[in-house]
């Protein structure tokens, strides 16, 4: 955790500069940050965020645990996006033992990781509205969220920690009549985003306090290190769903939103289209949704079923020997990196050979993304820091991990 | 997708953009390579990081203009007992490229790269409230996550996984 450098001793009537903490308990900054703010009047001269209070040391708990115990981990770095940070790491240990994962599964993963990033926006747009004082937006997002979050009960039996992807494949058979609760909620889901847009875009309240606030170039934004709807919003035009697919896909049409203007209204309006985009393409998936197996065959590494287990001895000594001794892992090491809806999660993981990750390195989108903060509301008012943490859309778990 | 083995040799690699790029500048910044399971991995001696760094970053036929990350990976108890990893990724080329730094795990210390990419900020300062290892001409190289007092580096090989009790 940080603390200012030393201010220099003033001389009565110099300079009248007060420091401010904001944080960490503060509603608007979405979880434990805080910020140092040093402000002459309402205006910002200085601001330092400091971290570290959520900080639980998931890197080193990885270190102890067999590769297949690290995917429950995973779900609680960002909470609000748990299958995305499950699918971050099952790929990096499937390109680690060179695994092919069936159709299915990949296509179960890409509709899962796209009613992730749904689920993540609203609840994104409904803390931000309610920040900048839009109440109704709020309730209207967590009503769609609540349908999200059966969908992910149902598929996995947990609505927020679901660990539903496992190394290989996935962890069930996605239940009878899953796939008509999605197409349902796909039909409707498009006419919930015109709600919101007719309560924000066009009102010329949001627009004063969106449009011209925290602005970022593109420039600043490359060397800051953001990414996700922070860097498209300035004008970047990179998703790594497009420039770099991983789990299919290139199997999938869409388009990647870009506004040019770097400010909040910027970043509001990319998500809000990325929304549109993400419905899109769960339609796709339910579309074009491959029959066949949900795992890859590889007994030694994936847990054999139930059935299996119960009547062939050769599946009952794969379980014993998975579940009491893990799988050795081949030595090497691999970044893989995925397009979370706060922009690029990476996992940097390494093997020594052995059946327990030697490193796992998160990179967490959230923490590059919070370096823009100061550029953005230095020298602004401190009313604006509300909207740019908003338009962030930091999550304290992922950046303290 | 049966994994291939990795290659090592600097011989075979020695086309690849990057590598070229950096022997043909200074032939002694580059000190191995590696390419595993299509990644490419330049290790680059400790003194010459910065500056391949900016070279990388320059680069007009792929200029690795974004730093994705910074880790760092405790060998211990063998020496070098460190290894510092960069991600560095090329918007503009859609590639990425690994570079590394070994250091002896005594007093490990290395060129910061804040000049070069001012998102190494945090990226540094977490390596070394982790690690330990020191950045020079870094501007601020303060804890980042654990407390100001806390006493020693926790993802260190050596240092328990339940704490000191």
């Amino acid at each position: 955790m940080a603390h200012l450098t030393p201010t220099p001793v003033l001389e009565p009537g110099q300079d009248r500069t007060m420091i401010l903490n904001m944080g960490p308990h503060h509603p608007s900054t979405h979880g434990v940050l805080r910020l140092i703010l040093e402000i002459d009047g309402e205006n910002i001269v200085r601001i330092m965020p400091d971290i570290g209070y959520l900080h639980t040391g998931i890197e080193k708990t990885c270190e102890a645990k067999f590769y297949q115990q690290v995917v429950p981990l995973t779900d609680r770095i960002d909470y609000l996006c748990p299958l995305t940070n499950n699918l971050c790491y099952v790929l990096a240990v499937e390109k680690l033992l060179g695994l092919e994962i069936p159709p299915k599964a990949q296509w179960m993963r890409v509709l899962l990781n796209e009613l992730t990033r749904i689920n993540s926006h609203l609840v994104w747009l409904g803390t931000h509205a309610l920040d900048i004082g839009a109440m109704t937006v709020f309730l209207y997002c967590f009503r769609e969220r609540e349908d999200i979050l059966r969908l992910f009960e149902m598929v996995s039996g947990q609505r927020m920690m679901t660990s539903y992807f496992r190394i290989g494949g996935l962890a069930l058979e996605p239940p009878l009549g899953f796939f008509e609760k999605v197409q349902d909620f796909a039909r409707r889901f498009p006419a919930n985003v015109d709600e919101y847009e007719n309560l924000l875009t066009g009102n010329p309240i949001w627009g004063m306090r969106t449009k011209g606030v925290a602005r970022i170039t593109a420039e600043d934004a490359v060397a800051l290190g953001a990414s996700g709807p922070t860097l498209r919003g300035s004008g970047v035009d990179f998703d790594l769903r497009r420039d770099m697919p991983y789990s299919g896909y290139e199997n999938f049409k869409f388009k990647v939103p870009v506004s040019q203007d770097g400010d909040v209204f910027a970043r509001y309006a990319c998500r809000v289209a990325e929304m549109r985009e993400s419905i899109a393409m769960v339609q796709q998936a339910l579309d074009g949704m491959p029959q066949g197996p949900i795992k890859a065959v590889a007994p030694k590494v994936i847990l054999p079923d139930r059935e299996m287990m119960k009547t062939q001895m050769e599946a009952l000594i794969y379980h014993f020997k998975i579940i009491t001794e893990g799988f050795a892992v081949p030595a090497g090491e691999v970044y893989q990196a995925v397009e979370s809806p706060r922009g690029e999660m990476g996992y940097y993981v390494v093997s020594d050979g052995t059946a327990k990750p030697y490193r796992v390195h998160m990179r967490a989108a959230c923490l590059a993304n919070l370096q823009l903060l100061p550029s953005m509301c230095e020298g602004r008012l401190l009313a604006d820091v509300v909207a740019a943490i908003g338009s962030i859309d930091i999550v304290l778990g992922e950046i303290d991990r | 997708m049966a994994l291939e083995p990795a290659i090592t040799d600097l011989e075979q690699l020695k086309n690849h953009p990057a590598i070229a790029k950096l022997t043909a500048w200074n032939p002694a910044a580059v000190e191995g390579a590696k390419f595993d399971r299509d990644e490419i991995t330049i290790l680059v001696e400790r003194s010459l990081i910065r500056d391949a760094c900016i070279l990388l970053r320059d680069d007009p036929d792929c200029p690795f203009n974004y730093l994705a990350d910074i880790t760092c990976v405790d060998w211990f108890p063998s020496e070098p007992r460190f290894e510092v990893v960069y991600h560095l990724l090329s918007i503009p080329n859609k590639e990425r490229v690994r570079l590394k730094v070994r250091l002896e795990g005594s007093s490990p210390a290395l060129d910061s790269v804040t000049p070069v990419w001012p998102s190494a900020n945090y990226f540094e300062r977490e390596v070394y409230d982790l690690f330990g290892v020191r950045f020079a001409g870094h501007p601020y190289l303060r804890r980042l996550l654990m407390p100001e007092d806390w006493e020693g580096h926790p993802l260190r090989k050596d240092y328990p996984v339940e704490g000191y009790r």
